[in-house]
């Protein structure tokens, strides 16, 4: 059998987190602390060091021309093993044989100078990529073309459109022919028609015969890459395997897992803090707690908030996104207007949505509340909502292809000739 | 077809050797970036060339001024003070242009160094170059001095001037690369290296020449080891200005003593620069 391009085997990294938080010191605070240590008499407890094993005992192979996709959530681990992969930052334990050369995007447009003109920056960000000049300059037409930035090559790219700026970006990065090709999440970037043209783009690679890492946490385009997918879940390889199957895993479990923890007990969010989302539930016209909404129903969504300090008007929205974690609403209470004046210390929000239009399955949401325009509590995955399937359409046809399901009316008029 | 290349991924080892192979395989990488340091810096062509023109000539102007025309310092051997002091000016403003960049430069591309993998000697190595187009500007300057003041340089000082050169990127890179790790990790660093380069340019014979330290053996003897400019300025001076002789001694003690500071600066780097991606 032959040999895998890339073997990882029992991969662990250990980050050391400082007790406060900083990264790098200051020489000064250093030899203060140094000077304490040697006065006598005194009690040091300093600040003691944590670990954290971002990554601990990961292990898999992967073959030459395989897609591997590889999924988690956020500081699961995954963005680590990129950059252990790409030898940014070395393990802790373990080995990565990697038996071909590697380029790695973690980013689209590493080194860009804002000023230089579009060409210069061209060339400079292939050879960071590692392209040889040669090189560039074969495919130089090629890569303008493929950005449409041809009238403004030689524009500093500070003038630039931000589209433009990542669109030139992007084309220097998909037209380096490496054997092996690492890519973290840079498809987030520019308009829709630009990132079906770089899902495309990146298609060709893989079914180009070259080997393909791909990390994201668009599953829509992992399932639509990846033939192979690996789950990371703090800092575990905890399964690899067919694409479809991770993925329903990860819906499954991970996904699940990380919402059956209440917000109230929740630590990992963001903002000022002056108000704390508690809970996040679907309720009937009765106001009892339901536990899931049919497609088509009225949907009524609580939060119920508690204030830590003087309660103030609040702006409250939520993000839905499917299991795949495509994008597909964000009510808010600003869309609306709804800014009631006098605030209760502790309550409850509802959301009513009438007919609710999205196909069964699970959907994902996450919440922020805003007070004045800063952010004062953010919450990734507050909840989970389940859609039950129903007649939507009171015909007895079920739609679950389409993502949205739209309430609709037709007729027909006749035209005289 | 996948070619023989191979290599692994491990942790770190100790007492880490230079992979030459490498650094040769990413030359396209460092020639770029050289060319974009300068291209970005000469990009409004006029300004640039005017300012590596106008700060040396404005400061050989304000010292000649201020330590020949009131300290009474002069050159002790006859050379004119004004070219005395500008062949000093120019090396140390090459010197400690680099070390400045050098060591701001990892934390000035922290973005790259945490998105991708290249040799991150590349980096302060790069801040090296970009001063050698200034100093060949001011130069210029130099040229019409020499004409003005009928100096010919000697012809053996002339020949050892790529060494003192040498002895300049050496000593510049070595403390260079040295404070540009340390920087990583200290951010403090950077306020004290000003005040740093501000206060060694009195302990370099640029201003007054070596000689006037000869009451004071100790003194000087400290300074051309320690420092190892102090014997590139005075050596380039016999070299340019054609008075007196070259001093091999003081040839031979910057030579050892910058390798000596070079080794130690790229020996730390090397050591350290595993950790930057996670730190900077």
């Amino acid at each position: 059998m032959k040999k895998p391009m890339i073997e990882i085997e029992h991969i662990s990294k250990r980050y050391r987190i400082g007790a406060n938080k900083e990264p790098y010191l200051s020489l000064r605070d250093e030899i203060a602390k140094i000077a304490s240590r040697l006065r006598p008499g005194k009690n040091h407890h300093g600040q003691s060091e944590t670990d954290f094993w971002a990554l601990s005992d990961v292990s898999f192979s992967v073959q030459e021309g395989e897609a591997v996709g590889i999924i988690g959530r956020n500081g699961a681990g995954k963005s680590t093993l990129l950059k252990i992969l790409s030898q940014i930052t070395p393990p802790t334990k373990g080995k990565i044989t990697v038996r071909g050369r590697v380029a790695s995007l973690l980013e689209v447009g590493t080194g860009f100078h804002p000023e230089l003109t579009g060409r210069e920056n061209v060339f400079l960000n292939g050879a960071i990529l590692g392209m040889s000049r040669e090189e560039i300059r074969r495919k130089f037409d090629e890569i303008v073309a493929f950005a449409e930035v041809e009238k403004f090559l030689d524009t500093p790219v500070k003038r630039y459109s931000s589209g433009m700026y990542v669109r030139l970006a992007f084309a220097v990065a998909a037209h380096l022919e490496p054997e092996i090709l690492i890519v973290d999440e840079v498809l987030a970037v520019g308009d829709v028609q630009f990132q079906q043209k770089c899902l495309g783009k990146m298609g060709e690679v893989a079914k180009g015969g070259r080997t393909v890492l791909f990390v994201s946490h668009n599953m829509a385009a992992i399932e639509l890459l990846c033939s192979r997918c690996a789950l990371i879940h703090n800092g575990e390889l905890k399964g690899i395997g067919h694409t479809k199957m991770v993925l329903n895993e990860y819906v499954e479990g991970v996904y699940l897992g990380m919402v059956r923890v209440p917000p109230a007990q929740r630590s990992d969010r963001s903002g000022s803090g002056e108000v704390r989302l508690k809970d996040v539930y679907l309720v009937d016209q009765q106001g009892k707690l339901l536990p899931a909404v049919q497609c088509g129903d009225v949907c009524t969504i609580a939060f119920q908030f508690e204030f830590t300090e003087h309660p103030k008007p609040f702006h409250l929205s939520f993000t839905i996104r499917d299991s795949k974690g495509q994008y597909i609403s964000r009510p808010s209470t600003y869309d609306v207007s709804f800014l009631p004046g006098n605030t209760p210390r502790s309550g409850i929000l509802m959301c009513s949505i009438n007919r609710f239009p999205l196909i069964p399955g699970y959907y994902r949401v996450t919440t922020e509340i805003r007070i004045g325009g800063e952010v004062a509590d953010y919450l990734e995955g507050a909840a989970l909502i389940e859609v039950a399937a129903a007649d939507f359409f009171g015909t007895g046809r079920i739609n679950d292809h389409s993502p949205v399901l739209l309430d609709q009316k037709w007729n027909i008029t006749t035209l005289n000739e | 077809m996948p070619s023989h290349y191979e290599f692994v991924i491990a942790p770190p080892k100790r007492w880490l050797s230079i992979n030459w192979r490498e650094l040769w395989r990413f030359r396209d990488l460092f020639l770029v970036l050289a060319w974009r340091d300068i291209a970005v810096r000469y990009k409004q062509t006029v300004l640039g060339v005017i300012w590596a023109l106008f700060q040396p000539l404005v400061t050989m102007v304000i010292f000649t001024f201020i330590f020949n025309g009131m300290a009474k310092i002069d050159s002790g051997d006859g050379t004119p003070y004004p070219i005395f002091l500008y062949v000093g000016l120019l090396l140390w403003q090459y010197y400690s242009n680099t070390l400045t960049n050098a060591s701001g430069s990892m934390v000035a591309n922290a973005g790259m160094i945490q998105k991708i993998y290249f040799p991150r000697l590349i980096i302060p190595v790069t801040a090296a170059t970009t001063g050698f187009v200034d100093l060949a500007i001011s130069s210029v300057i130099l040229g019409g001095m020499m004409v003005y003041y009928g100096l010919m340089p000697h012809v053996m000082g002339l020949l050892i001037l790529p060494v003192l050169l040498f002895c300049a990127i050496l000593t510049s890179l070595g403390a260079g690369m040295f404070l540009a790790a340390i920087n990583v990790k200290y951010r403090d660093v950077r306020y004290i290296v000003p005040f740093f380069v501000q206060i060694m340019m009195y302990v370099t014979p640029i201003i007054y020449p070596v000689s006037m330290l000869d009451s004071h053996p100790v003194i000087k003897a400290l300074m051309l080891w320690l420092n190892p400019i102090s014997g590139v300025i005075t050596n380039a001076r016999v070299g340019l200005l054609g008075h007196g002789s070259v001093d091999w001694g003081s040839v031979g003690i910057s030579l050892l003593m910058s390798t000596a500071y070079f080794v130690v600066g790229l020996y730390y780097f090397r050591n350290t620069e595993h950790y930057f991606a996670d730190i900077v």
